[in-house]
């Protein structure tokens, strides 16, 4: 067994510097690495390109590093709940990339499995499609997408073990598998780490040949963002 | 009278058959799941992640890992399942999803759809929009005839940044339900009360109108 433990936070994110492209899973403020992205703010690394679904709220999840001005790009498809990143981007203060989720997601994947790039409906006869290649494949317009090129991932799990091995909760799994060994370096935090040996190999959602280092968070907030409850009759 | 949000949703639940996954977006289209057609079995599927989507949880019983695509908290019902995103949007460009119901600020009548961006003023993004209506068999609009400035929403050509080409398939608003067909709109039913005159006026599009239009039926 390959052991892919490290001690804290701190170690987990050693090697991310200013400039770099990271890739943080998940989908809202569900299944976030909220203890990287806090040591990230710590961490005042700055001139970030971000590929993430989502930008955090104001005061949670990228939104943080948003507020430090740590983020100089973000790839995302959806950032409709933070405030501050709409007016730094209406403001020309921060590039951004939007492009469709289900595009997102495989170019992700494309990275991890070794594809350098892919065709797609999505996106074809709108802006999206601006300067990528056209072609048609059983009659339907498809354009070319290519894989990312990220230095470091950092994903979010429910339990792992010492040799990397992950299994995500819920919804929390969301981009977290298509971005784990999708860039040179992927960090995983987990809320439960356990020894190798213990979580059944017929459970694992993410083999741990993925993932390079992998730590216990300290603690984890879960912020809803919409809750929405029924009464009981 | 014109329909109310409520109203929208309970005719465009009439749409859905049995055995289909469904796809809702935010808005009208979440409202839908709650006016299932007696004796059919549906499944609906959320992209970041689900299929099998049940109903919002009691007050108290709130899971922070299960939300639907809107961010809100949501309870799975027996037979669901989770997986991640890729697979999510397999599913969805895969053609497995059998309708798609999403909101729209425009439709024009060869069913071009613009949804995700105002130029200079709003941008939130296309979210799982554009994968949607680039690759779903049957896609229906569901929005208000007109915005708030009181200007059709169903137009001969989309002014905002399209999400996606002539992909929708029928419109249900407040006034009407219109079908798109190669030579454009077609009325094929109107709110109750409402008449043909006062859709015709609310509509910049031209529409195809063919003998009696019909009083939709809300339960």
């Amino acid at each position: 067994m390959i052991n892919k433990t490290v001690n804290n936070v701190q170690d987990a994110l050693q090697g991310i510097e200013n400039g770099m492209t990271i890739m943080l899973g998940g989908f809202g403020l569900c299944g976030i690495p909220e203890n990287s992205i806090a040591e990230l703010v710590k961490k005042e690394t700055k001139d970030l390109t971000c590929i993430s679904n989502n930008a955090g709220v104001d005061d949670f999840g990228l939104g943080l590093l948003l507020q430090k001005r740590q983020i100089k790009k973000m790839i995302s498809s959806y950032v409709g709940e933070n405030a501050e990143f709409e007016r730094q981007m209406l403001s020309g203060e921060l590039e951004v990339d939007l492009i469709p989720q289900g595009t997102l997601a495989e170019r992700c994947r494309a990275a991890q499995a070794g594809i350098p790039a892919f065709f797609t409906p999505a996106g074809y006869g709108t802006e999206v499609a601006a300067g990528k290649e056209v072609r048609e494949f059983n009659g339907k317009m498809h354009i070319m997408e290519h894989a990312f090129n990220a230095d470091f991932a950092i994903v979010k799990a429910w339990k792992g073990d010492t040799a990397g091995n992950l299994i995500f909760k819920g919804t929390a799994r969301n981009f977290n598998p298509c971005m784990s060994g999708a860039a040179k370096i992927t960090v995983a935090e987990v809320e439960e780490l356990v020894e190798a040996g213990t979580l059944d190999p017929n459970q694992i959602h993410i083999p741990g040949i993925f993932v390079q280092r992998i730590f216990q968070g300290e603690k984890y907030e879960k912020r809803i963002e919409q809750r929405t409850t029924r009464k009981k009759e | 009278m014109a329909l109310d949000k409520i109203g929208i949703a309970k005719r465009i639940a009439q749409e859905l058959k049995d055995r289909y996954f469904v796809n809702l977006g935010i808005g009208i289209p979440t409202l839908v799941a709650n006016y299932i057609p007696e004796g059919i079995d549906v499944e609906f599927q959320s992209e970041n992640g689900v299929l099998g989507m049940g109903a919002f949880p009691f007050e108290g019983e709130e899971d922070a890992d299960i939300i639907n695509a809107g961010k809100q908290t949501i309870t799975t019902l027996p037979g669901a399942s989770f997986f991640d995103s890729a697979m999510s949007f397999g599913m969805i460009r895969g053609q497995h999803v059998d309708l798609t119901i999403l909101g729209a600020m425009e439709v024009s009548e060869n069913g071009d759809i613009a949804n995700w961006k105002i130029p200079g003023k709003m941008v939130k993004g296309m979210g799982g929009a554009m994968d949607l209506v680039a690759s779903a068999e049957n896609i229906i609009v569901a929005m208000m005839h007109v915005n708030k400035a009181g200007e059709s929403k169903i137009l001969k050509k989309c002014t905002l940044p399209l999400t996606g080409v002539g992909c929708v398939k029928k419109v249900v608003t407040e006034l009407a339900v219109m079908e798109i067909t190669p030579k454009g709109f077609k009325l094929l039913e109107r709110a109750p009360g409402v008449t043909v005159e006062h859709i015709i006026a609310s509509t910049e599009a031209d529409l195809i109108i063919e003998g009696e239009i019909p009083e939709m039926i809300i339960g």
